[in-house]
């Protein structure tokens, strides 16, 4: 068939797409075989601004290509202009759902470079808010999982939990969302009075919630019908693509640095790094229910263990005034989407001259999704990025 | 079977069907948590508007408006807010150095103006105002250290008979660890009788550029050694971190700078590149701080300075009334040397009036300049201050630094509260420890100790050293038998200021005490002499109604255009005030002469 003749459905679908001599893809959309789709940046079945132009031949994905920018503010660059102190209210507006890790990382940087040393209360309540992160992180990812899949209702209950979850950091830091909690030393207050009663009402309300959510969503026929066997992650891409977190660990591969490079107080707490096998989109689901609730239990872990009284913030020196000898340094800490990492580098001056934002959306969202469209059914290109659980902030920062 | 459970399980939720919704009806009346960060809360009494807020906001969304007329520590701003980029982080509350500033939990506002969203907390009157909860800065958390670094000193035992420099001064890790507690806000600057850059020279030591804060400080003072010592630091008592915690030692930072780099240096660090020499003459009489201070500038302005001194030694009262213990004389040689290096002329032992007279300064110079300071005791004149025995305080440190042999008596009462009569009290107690081996000195004032004059560390270190503090007794007599002196009598004094603030003691006349003592040492302030200025000049000379020359606030030149007066006679009496008027009086020197030519 010449590519200048009307394309039917009809003939062999084997045929597409063409693929000139060299073996790269022929997609000439003046043959009518093809049709650009804009998926984004304004979707339903979008996670964040971002979009995905879809090359589509019938139902199926034959060409994707993520097309970011749109919620591009310039972060690294802002930094390297500001007091190290101005920058942790904005560092925590590169990744919106999780800025606790943002904070921590950065502030972590600053500790390395100038030999500052957090307090032992002050490191337990930085792992409590990391760990309530990556619950309310869960949360809202199940709500936008579900929602992709049209479970609407799931969505409701999950966030509600959300929002408990947010009324505790209110509580704790003064803040719903941007919580600006964790500065270098430490972090800025103690427990309220009647903390630990309250979270534990919450935990408690969530795991009622988390029943149901499990029967709606991991014993329902129509959700396993959507996603098993769906959006592999093969092992080999593992370590190619710099695939990290859950994606990863439902892949089969162990990787996680709370175990790997403990951080804060995760040496003395008691849990197990899960894995599953299958590496598909119900897998890597059913993964992250099952890190939510190993996030529940370690909060009351936290709690129980955390010594009443103590400095929460170091002795430091004046913020109006700091200088950080010049040197570099490499911080990770493992967030809902896996290994999150903050570069510094600083000239001995009061500004940072570099900072390296490593979101795992990075590799995620780009590479590994252009990659994994590839032959999907154009109704599933939703619930595969869903699945990859990516921020898009994080790779524009 | 495991399809139909799968199709089945979902159902089983449905139970949520009859609970009821978790929605919140109405979220504008739903109440934040006590910490939450909603709107600013300014307590506009305690703000001194220094305007750390508005250097940390990295949104730039706090501006500083002037609210009120600026004042001895609060420079009259405010924090103006602008919630079009406000992101509530609370920074601004975390650094605010009195702790005024705070953010109520209140989290919504309605308002059709969008300029209403720029106000000024605690000025413009919002709903929020009187709202308790609130996020404040948590106890344990400083983003700037509030204790100062504590300087190496000589212990009581090592310094009570000696007269040895008892401070030792900073080293580089101290001196950078204070100078990094300054929040550069410049409250200070304002203070300073002489303005000096003190946050600019501040922030050199923290760069460790000490030549360049050499420089700034000479801008507006060449007596740094000495400053560094002995100034009375008015910045400190209004530093901004003070409210919260202890100032800065700013006085010291300066004695670290100047301290660091040798005489030798100072020349090619501070020498102008070229001085336009004027071909006009001044002379200077008296060579305390506001002479050097003028003559400093004078020479750098190209005049040719003359300087009389009466005394065989510059410094005046730094020399002369300062004990060695606290300004050793090289510190003092180090600045003067410097100063008079520029070409100035001093004549010492020289008296106006005596070995020259003030009608031939005015024919041989174009310009006279008048900062004799007080050297003159006072007297309690009470019964038996004609005694031989009765001392001024001021006229015995003139004799110890001139080396000369004073009565020391096996015991002492000292009357005054003081720097000086505490100078006395020390310099007295280390000689009779030299000759007795023991202390017995008593200083007692009208003043109770709370409002006594002296420094807080004088009074300290003065006990340190064996001396009694008596504070708020009321001299009545000196007690003489056989031609020798038993004692002081004294009454309680209850209060020393009347409503308005005048000096108008009270004293409760049942109530005596008795201070025994072989010598008595008065120490109750000093007068001026300008006996030197002819009776036809002083009838010139406009004054005010208690006979005070009258100067012109800005050039300190009188109603005698050829005639300017400074130093002690004018302002103070201390350092810092006789080298800003000298400084001033330089320059105002300069326009006269400029517009006269």
């Amino acid at each position: 068939m010449s590519k200048t003749e009307k394309f039917s459905f009809d003939g062999d679908r084997s045929l597409y797409p063409d693929k000139k001599s060299d073996g790269t893809l022929d997609i000439d959309l003046t043959s009518h075989k093809y049709i650009k789709l804009w998926h984004g940046p304004n979707h339903p079945g979008i996670t964040g601004n971002m979009s995905v132009e879809l090359t589509v031949c019938g139902d199926e994905v034959v060409e994707a290509k993520t097309h970011v920018g749109y919620l591009h503010r310039g972060f690294e660059k802002l930094m390297e202009r500001r007091k190290y102190i101005q920058n942790f209210p904005l560092v925590c507006r590169v990744s919106v759902p999780e800025p606790d890790y943002n904070e921590f990382n950065y502030a972590t940087c600053i500790e390395n470079l100038a030999g500052i040393t957090v307090p032992e209360k002050g490191l337990w309540l930085r792992t409590l808010v990391l760990e309530m992160a990556r619950l309310q992180g869960y949360l809202m990812w199940i709500g936008g999982m579900a929602g992709a899949l049209g479970f609407g209702t799931v969505g409701q209950w999950s966030n509600y939990c959300r929002d408990l979850v947010l009324d505790r950091f209110e509580e704790l830091t003064g803040a719903r969302i941007y919580h600006i909690y964790i500065l270098q030393g430490g972090v800025r207050n103690d427990l309220p009075e009647g903390f630990s009663q309250r979270m534990d009402a919450t935990l408690k309300e969530i795991q009622g919630f988390m029943k149901d959510i499990r029967k709606v969503l991991f014993d329902n026929y129509v959700f396993k019908k959507r996603t098993v066997g769906l959006g592999v992650i093969e092992k080999e891409w593992i370590y190619p693509y710099g695939i990290v977190g859950p994606n990863a660990r439902a892949a089969g591969v162990s990787n996680d640095v709370r175990k790997d490079y403990p951080y804060g107080k995760y040496s003395e707490l008691d849990f197990e790094i899960k894995t599953a096998t299958n590496s598909d989109i119900f897998a890597r689901a059913y993964l992250r229910y099952e890190e939510l609730l190993t996030d529940i239990d370690l909060i009351k872990q936290i709690l129980a263990k955390m010594p009443k009284e103590g400095e929460f913030m170091a002795k430091i020196s004046n913020v109006m005034n700091l200088l950080i000898p010049s040197g570099e340094t490499y911080v990770r800490s493992e967030c809902t989407r896996g290994e999150y990492g903050y570069y510094m580098v600083s000239d001995g001056s009061g500004f940072p001259r570099r900072v390296n934002v490593r979101g795992p959306s990075y590799t995620h969202a780009v590479a590994l999704l252009e990659k994994m469209l590839i032959n999907a059914n154009i109704s599933d290109v939703a619930q595969i990025m869903v699945s990859l659980h990516t921020y898009p902030p994080e790779i524009e920062r | 079977m495991a399809i139909i459970k799968d199709i089945l399980t979902p159902f089983t939720v449905w139970k949520h069907f009859f609970k009821e919704p978790v929605t919140i009806k109405d979220p504008l009346n739903r109440k934040a948590a006590p910490r939450y960060r909603g709107f600013h809360q300014n307590v506009i009494d305690k703000c001194i508007g220094c305007g750390t807020c508005e250097a940390i906001c990295e949104n730039e969304a706090i501006d500083l408006v002037e609210v009120a007329k600026a004042k001895n520590g609060d420079s009259g701003l405010r924090p103006r807010v602008d919630y079009g980029r406000c992101c509530w982080c609370a920074l601004c509350v975390d650094v605010c150095t009195t702790g005024s500033l705070k953010l109520s939990n209140v989290f919504t506002w309605v308002d059709t103006n969008p300029d209403n969203f720029r106000f000024i907390p605690g000025v413009d009157k919002k709903p929020w105002d009187n709202v308790t909860d609130g996020y404040v800065k948590a106890d344990g958390l400083e983003l700037y250290p509030l204790e100062k670094q504590q300087m190496q000193h000589l212990h009581p035992e090592e310094r009570e008979n000696s007269f040895i420099e008892i401070m030792k001064g900073y080293s580089r890790e101290e001196a950078m660890a204070e100078a990094d507690r300054c929040v550069s806000c410049g409250i200070c600057v304002a203070t300073c009788p002489a303005h000096m850059g003190i946050p600019e020279y501040i922030k050199t030591i923290r760069e460790d550029n000490l030549e360049k804060g050499l420089k700034i400080m000479y801008e507006t003072n060449p007596l740094v050694e000495i400053c560094g010592r002995i100034c009375t630091h008015k910045c400190e008592t209004v530093c901004s971190i003070g409210h919260r915690g202890e100032p800065l030692s700013i006085r010291w930072l300066k004695r670290y700078i100047a301290d660091q780099i040798p005489a030798t240096e100072y020349s090619r660090i501070l020498k102008q590149d070229s001085v336009e020499q004027k071909n006009k003459k001044i002379a200077v009489i008296g060579a305390g701080p506001a002479g050097l201070s003028a003559t400093y500038y004078l020479s750098n302005l190209g005049y040719k300075v003359t300087i009389f001194e009466k005394l065989p030694a510059a410094g005046g009262m730094m020399r002369y009334g300062i004990p060695e213990y606290r300004l050793p004389y090289d510190q003092i040689d180090k600045d003067i040397d410097y100063i008079l290096s520029l070409g100035a002329v001093i004549k010492y032992n020289t008296t106006v009036g005596k070995d020259v007279t003030l009608d031939e300064l005015h024919k041989n110079f174009d310009i006279v300049y008048i900062a004799t300071g007080l050297h003159e005791g006072r007297s309690t004149r009470i019964p038996g201050t004609e005694h031989s025995s009765v001392y001024q305080s001021i006229e015995l440190l003139r004799k110890i630094t001139l080396n000369e042999p004073i009565e020391v008596a096996e015991k002492i009462v000292v009357i005054g509260g003081g720097n000086v009569a505490m100078d006395i009290t020390r310099s007295l107690a280390r000689m009779q420890k030299q000759k007795y081996g023991k202390v017995q000195i008593i200083a007692t004032s009208l003043e109770s100790e709370d409002i006594m004059p002296a420094d807080r560390e004088e009074i300290v270190e003065a006990r340190e050293e064996g001396a009694v503090i008596n504070p708020a007794w009321g001299p009545r007599e000196i007690v003489i038998e056989n031609n020798k002196i038993k004692g002081l009598k004294v009454v309680k004094c209850l209060s020393v200021f009347d409503e308005d603030k005048r000096f108008n003691p009270k004293f409760d006349e049942s109530i005596e005490n008795f201070f025994e003592a072989d010598m008595v040492v008065e120490s109750i302030g000093q007068g001026m002499n300008l006996s030197f200025i002819t009776p036809e000049l002083n009838e010139k000379l406009t004054k005010d109604h208690r006979g005070r020359i009258l100067v012109d606030t800005l050039t300190y030149q009188s109603s005698i255009p050829w005639l300017f007066f400074g130093g002690d006679i004018i302002e103070g009496p201390d350092v810092i005030h006789g080298v800003a008027n000298g400084h001033k009086t330089a320059k105002g020197i300069d326009n006269y002469l400029n517009l006269k030519s």
